[in-house]
């Protein structure tokens, strides 16, 4: 029974660490709104929440052990369960900056709205769980 | 990487963007100042953003503040305004009077009073959420 209440945490708990990432992707996009050269980026939530619950090709990052210090140093990492884009540009300016920032004001009040259902929700899950637990 | 460093990303850009005011202050307040310290008309200045991603992120995926990488020249031709009785005139009667565009400093500022607002905005949502994360389960 606590597994799967501690896998239920767990969706919540990724839904809310991948909004947060995503929340500063889109702070990062707002603050350099005048950089020139910069280009927006944003992920897709669902892609990310899906690559990021899927157990199945999940593998620990291995580092080679190295006993001589001529040995080169091997590693495998993981990729990211986020895959960062670029946003098309509706408006593009002469500077070569793709913010638009009507656009990222929208999507960052939208991934706020969502994160604050996801605690809503987490805090939900525990306050059943203590209910149960107290009741006797 | 958290609610935290959404912090530093905004703060840096009200950073730059404070900046980026002074310097149009400073063009505008000298827009006539035909002598400066070094005894050359005022030249106006402009700031230059650059993305700040701060180090070991995965390759690809970096974001970050910005910071202001420097404060250059305006390189456009000084003003010639004609007024023999200026005692800075010329032989030909031509004052030099500095390159400041009154109204591409004012639209200047207006910009960067508005990324500024936008910036705090960011920097109060972020904090709300942090208070909120931390009542989860109350």
């Amino acid at each position: 029974m606590i597994d799967r209440l501690s896998q239920d945490f767990g969706f919540l708990q990724q839904a809310i660490a991948l909004r947060e990432q995503r929340q500063e992707v889109l702070s990062s996009n707002i603050a350099n709104a005048d950089t020139p050269d910069y280009k927006a980026r944003d992920f897709d939530f669902k892609t990310a929440m899906t690559n990021a619950m899927d157990q199945r090709m999940k593998l620990a990052n291995t580092n080679l052990t190295l006993t001589s210090p001529r040995h080169i140093p091997g590693k495998a990492v993981m990729p990211s369960d986020i895959d960062m884009m670029y946003r098309l540009p509706y408006q593009p300016s002469i500077d070569g900056n793709t913010v638009d920032m009507d656009m990222e004001r929208v999507q960052f009040a939208d991934n706020t709205m969502h994160y604050e259902s996801s605690l809503q929700l987490l805090s939900i899950d525990m306050k059943t769980l203590q209910q149960a637990i107290q009741q006797s | 990487m958290s609610l935290l460093s959404i912090f530093d990303i905004a703060g840096s850009a009200l950073t730059a963007q404070s900046q980026r005011m002074n310097v149009a202050a400073s063009n505008l307040a000298n827009a006539d100042s035909a002598v400066g310290p070094d005894g050359k008309p005022y030249r106006a200045r402009q700031v230059v953003f650059q993305v700040n991603p701060p180090a070991g992120q995965a390759l690809g995926q970096e974001i970050g503040g910005v910071k202001v990488a420097g404060v250059v020249e305006d390189p456009t031709p000084m003003k010639q305004i004609y007024d023999p009785n200026n005692p800075m005139a010329n032989a030909q009667g031509y004052v030099t009077m500095p390159n400041v565009n009154p109204v591409a400093e004012t639209v200047n500022m207006l910009s960067a009073s508005r990324s500024y607002q936008a910036d705090v905005e960011v920097l109060n949502t972020a904090k709300t959420l942090m208070a909120k994360t931390l009542t989860i389960g109350q």
